[in-house]
């Protein structure tokens, strides 16, 4: 008789959704259908591979090793990012082509090329996209800006829903504007007064608006129809997925996307306490994000990119004030519910070692970007694995050979006792494929362990 | 008094600093001379940054409290602000990449160092640094980038700047996000800066040889 989730302490719940996503069911409830019985074998092989590497509770077989990519399955395939964010169809051959190719041990899903389309119909603020303010071959980039005022602390900090739903929203997609006259729809829950709500969406900014949303989502669901698809394929052929889904830090949601870099910064200065407290309000929201992604793909990784708490960013002071508490707070939120972040580290971050240790053991795994791996797995042996660290210099200009013997090197520094994955440090869109191929399979060969 | 200007700003204390200037323009001071020690404070900073005692969050707050001051003091300003001394530097992040962090970081210590910068912002076309290179003769070149394709828009620029005929008259230091002495060597570039400190040591060492 299995135990009642609810019943279950952190450890094993995240021990079951490890053993849902080792032995995955179809969308009916059966036992998932491999294509061949070579990819069921490689499949829990390689599942069972990447927990042994996580739960740090026995050695694996060898180094798992990931790759991470932005646009290079498309650009490896000919393609350009503009190409496969405007013509859906093209998306799968590419990312299957690059995951069959390679053989990482984990596929990350298709969802890097966002619906084009849907971009254009809201008219989306917040990035340039290929066509739109970047050329086609280019990945898309963030347009920082303050998308939140400094005198709307309070509306996050009271109603983040609603600001998220309305106030956000208007700004950041220009077909949307008019949301700003929306309110909630929870008002007087009377016959009297229970039109008063709807009345905005009589008028004909709202309206427009409303149609431009019908439009956007069924661009929006015709792509999913087809990231779904893959989603649920590359299991079929033997590859779990290393995430189910993404969250973020909570300083990182409102320094990236609301109050931008300088904004955040200074209110650090000029309104510590609310931006504190908006931090506090957000951390449930981000907390249940990851969750819920995590219970519905019946996959424990749940993928944190981690952006303005790196090395430089912020002071060792300003980092265990601003950052940590409530980044500490999600992850612990996810654990409690046997989820297992996965964090991407972006830019160094050898200052935070020491901070960052505070975890439980086995519960997390780290993605260094450019951070001295031989430190992070000093300060994080026994309590979390360690991912990463193969420089983007290496794989896009390097030699093959070069590639090659960095690729020993990390197993050699960060492989010792199990607790390493190797993977690419940033992600990458076009590199020497060659190296690409080098890096997996040298990992494959020298990363074995003895037993 | 003016001790007290260049501490404030130096501490970062924003309200002190602000009433300091109101006082003092209150009283007729030349406006020149609350801006020469705004300035002196903003060395300061800069000076705590290159030591590791001041991040970005107290750049960018001491940039705006900078901003304040000098928004205070413009409308009794009569002449230009005083002339920079140590030479004329080019800089932007490259075609393709609209990342400007860091490169707003470096600009700002090059400036508080004393260096003009001709800031061309982000996703500068080729020609539009050679454009200004010739135009303002500016010895050193500072090339931006966050992303990997600005592996090969910097190379190019570096391309179009020797094609031009102006590569044996300028230095080019190039930096940012998966920038390193390896990507230096790719794009031809003179030097590759870790941070913005090493920036400012380097057009330093070249301002200093011109």
């Amino acid at each position: 008789m299995e135990k009642k989730r609810e019943d279950m302490s952190s450890d094993e719940k995240q021990e079951a959704l490890f053993q849902r996503w080792i032995s995955p069911k179809d969308p009916e409830g059966n036992n998932l259908k491999f294509q061949n019985p070579q990819a069921e074998k490689l499949y829990k092989e390689r599942a069972t591979r990447i927990k042994d590497a996580i739960q740090l509770k026995k050695k694996p077989d060898r180094v798992p090793v990931f790759l991470i990519p932005s646009f290079a399955p498309a650009f490896y395939s000919g393609l350009t990012p503009h190409d496969v964010m405007y013509d859906f169809d093209k998306i799968i051959p590419a990312w299957k082509k690059f995951y069959l190719d390679f053989q990482p041990d984990a596929h990350g899903g298709a969802f890097v090329p966002s619906p084009g389309k849907f971009l254009e119909i809201l008219d989306f603020n917040l990035y340039k996209w290929p066509g739109h303010g970047v050329s086609n071959k280019t990945t898309y980039q963030c347009l920082e800006g303050e998308y939140m005022r400094a005198d709307e602390y309070d509306t996050l900090i009271h109603n983040p829903l609603y600001f998220f739903s309305f106030t956000w929203p208007s700004r950041v997609f220009g077909a949307l504007e008019s949301f700003q006259m929306l309110t909630p729809l929870a008002g007087l829950t009377e016959m009297y007064g229970v039109s008063l709500p709807f009345i905005p969406y009589g008028t004909p900014p709202v309206q427009t608006a409303l149609k431009a949303l019908m439009e956007a989502g069924d661009e929006a669901l015709k792509w999913i129809q087809v990231v779904g698809g893959f989603e649920a394929e590359m299991p079929t052929l033997g590859f779990p997925a290393y995430q189910a889904g993404a969250t973020k830090a909570p300083f990182d949601v409102i320094g990236d996307t609301l109050r931008g870099t300088r904004g955040i910064m200074l209110d650090m200065y000029r309104q510590p306490d609310k931006l504190l407290q908006a931090m506090e309000a957000l951390t449930p929201i981000y907390i249940q994000l990851g969750v819920g992604a995590a219970k519905m793909a019946g996959n424990p990784l749940i993928f944190i990119p981690l952006h303005k708490g790196a090395d430089g960013f912020l002071s060792d002071a300003q980092f265990k004030k601003f950052y940590w508490p409530s980044l500490r707070k999600v992850l612990m939120g996810l654990i409690e519910e046997g989820v297992v972040p996965l964090l991407w580290a972006e830019g160094g971050y050898n200052s935070r070692l020491e901070v960052i240790r505070d975890l439980p053991k086995g519960k997390t795994a780290w993605l260094f970007d450019q951070t001295d791996m031989a430190k992070a797995k000093k300060a994080l042996d026994g309590i979390a694995c360690v991912m990463g660290n193969m420089p983007m210099d290496l794989m896009t200009v390097g030699s093959t050979q070069d590639a090659i013997d960095h690729t020993k090197r990390l197993i050699d520094i960060c492989g010792k006792g199990g607790g390493y994955i190797m993977a690419n440090g940033a992600f990458f869109d076009e590199v020497r494929w060659e190296n690409l191929r080098a890096i997996v399979d040298t990992a494959k060969e020298y990363g074995v362990y003895k037993k | 008094m003016a001790e007290n200007l260049v501490n404030a700003l130096a501490d970062l204390k924003e309200e002190a600093a602000i009433k300091i200037v109101k006082d003092r323009l209150n009283a007729n001071e030349d406006p020149l001379k609350i801006l020469g020690d705004a300035r002196k404070g903003m060395e300061i900073v800069g000076n705590r940054f290159a030591d590791s005692e001041y991040f970005i969050p107290d750049l960018v707050y001491s940039g705006e409290i900078l901003k304040v001051v000098s928004e205070l003091v413009k409308p009794r300003l009569t002449k230009g602000a005083e002339s920079k001394k140590l030479g004329k530097i080019v800089f932007g992040t490259v075609a393709g990449d609209i990342h400007d962090i860091g490169k707003d970081i470096v600009v700002f210590m090059l400036d508080v160092n004393g260096f003009e910068v001709i800031d061309l912002g982000v996703d500068v076309p080729v020609q539009k640094f050679v454009d200004k290179i010739k135009e303002t003769g500016a010895p050193v070149v500072g090339l931006s980038g966050f992303l990997a394709l600005a592996f090969d828009s910097m190379k190019e620029t570096i391309e179009a700047i020797k094609a031009a005929g102006l590569r044996d008259k300028v230095k080019v230091m190039i930096g940012g996000g998966q920038m390193s002495e390896e990507i230096k060597k790719y794009t031809g570039a003179d030097a590759y800066g870790k941070d913005a400190m090493a920036g400012v040591t380097l057009a330093k060492k070249w301002a200093g040889a011109k």
